[in-house]
């Protein structure tokens, strides 16, 4: 009777439940990174944004995919427009460091299967970054940048 | 029950033939029925007419032994050999109602650091010149036990059961075993009623995580229980339809059927009626 309650009331299937637990611990077992690294790393990907764009911070969403293969970082970061002061400097590493290979086995470890294929922006983000047209305030859904990252399966 | 176990002739074939197979039987997770596979894989290909070995790697925890109800013939074990105490002969027990079926138990009161991980390997190499099949019951743990087990094989089979616990555990066995292996996944204790309702992994939720070629799926029986208890491997119990699944792995194993596996049904009123009598 109780479960004929549950189920009237729409609880999901424990079945789903334990699907769910084991997709997340599974990502965290797979990355290497503790759930506050994860976080933390969301942070700083976001800040570093900041710098260049107009970031809708409150509407940030950095996820992890468990891909054929390799796991995929999406980051759906809503831009609002391009930042009135000047572009910082590129940080020393990015002119002398040893390539984007070492960039990516920072998140974790070794799989030699290809990346997938970065998610395109979204024709829809109608140009916010195109130069000298200011964004539109109040709109939620900005210009999508996915960014995958190649990670151990 | 008096025989001298090395009376008994060594399973050697006259003419030279190819090496045998060396199969980890591994999980990670312990509870999940490695040793259970073990018996009833290898009680399986021997009574297809293979020469099998089955060498519990399980030190200090020996069950394999038990599982086969051969436990009250074992008079050497696996560190006597290496420890050149006895000949491989003497230690190897022989299943009477499988003459081709060889047991190599574990120490008992030894521990799995004991055991040197080279000395097994060539152990090990040194069995697959003289049987089809070398069988491994890997011990649960990823440590020294797990080490010395996976070292002499070039092939392994994951056990899992559709828990959270358990599927976690055979990833990471997976990414331990390396590329260099031949993964078999089969799922262990599945119960088809409760996958229908929502309240178990499937086999495709399980192997939609592992992607591993699928050997065979066994249901959860009281036949594996009641065999268990007796000793003898359902595998050899001809009216079981959960030896009928091991025997089916057993046939895939070595390349006599090729059909994909099926996921076991719900028992039928009349089963559950009359099935229950073991």
């Amino acid at each position: 009777m109780l479960q004929f309650i549950q189920r009237f009331f729409g609880k999901p299937p424990s079945s789903a439940t334990a699907k769910e637990r084991l997709r997340l611990v599974l990502l965290s077992d797979h990355l290497s990174l503790a759930p506050d690294v994860v976080e933390a790393l969301k942070h700083d990907l976001i800040e570093v944004i900041s710098r260049y764009l107009d970031v809708d911070v409150p509407h940030c969403d950095v996820t992890f995919e468990q891909r054929e293969k390799e796991i995929a970082m999406l980051a759906n970061i809503p831009i609002l427009g391009v930042h009135p002061r000047p572009m910082p400097p590129p940080p020393a590493p990015y002119a002398a460091g040893p390539g984007p290979a070492a960039a990516q086995t920072s998140v974790a470890v070794a799989d030699p299967a290809p990346p997938a294929a970065p998610k395109p922006a979204k024709p829809k983000a109608n140009g916010a970054v195109n130069g000298h047209r200011p964004a539109r305030r109040k709109r939620r859904k900005g210009m999508t940048s996915g960014t995958t990252a190649p990670a151990t399966t | 029950m008096h025989e001298m176990v090395h009376e008994e002739a060594p399973a050697q074939s006259a003419v030279p033939r190819e090496r045998g197979r060396a199969i980890v039987v591994t999980s990670g997770k312990g509870g999940v029925g490695k040793t259970t596979t073990t018996a009833n894989v290898g009680a399986a290909l021997a009574a297809g007419g293979a020469s099998v070995v089955l060498v519990d790697a399980d030190v200090g925890l020996r069950n394999l032994d038990i599982v086969l109800g051969l436990e009250a013939r074992v008079r050497h074990h696996v560190l006597d050999v290496l420890e050149n105490k006895v000949t491989l002969d003497d230690a190897l027990v022989t299943d009477k109602r499988v003459p081709s079926l060889r047991l190599l138990a574990a120490a008992q009161t030894r521990e799995k650091d004991d055991v040197d991980t080279v000395a097994f390997r060539d152990l090990i190499s040194s069995l697959r010149d003289r049987f089809d099949y070398v069988l491994i019951d890997c011990p649960a743990g990823i440590e020294k036990g797990f080490v010395n087990a996976i070292a002499g094989a070039d092939e392994a089979i994951v056990v899992c059961t559709p828990e959270v616990s358990a599927v976690r555990d055979a990833d990471r066995v997976v990414g331990l075993l390396g590329d260099n292996r031949s993964i078999k996944l089969i799922i262990n204790r599945l119960r088809p009623a409760l996958v229908r309702k929502g309240k178990m992994l499937s086999v495709d939720d399980v192997n939609g995580i592992l992607r591993l070629s699928l050997l065979g799926v066994v249901a959860e029986a009281p036949d594996v229980i009641v065999s268990t208890n007796r000793g003898e491997p359902v595998a050899l119990d001809a009216a079981s339809p959960v030896g009928e699944a091991y025997r089916q792995i057993a046939q895939r194993i070595s390349g006599t059927l090729t059909a994909p596996p099926e996921v076991p049904r719900e028992p039928t009123f009349f089963e559950k009626l009359f099935g229950s009598a073991k």
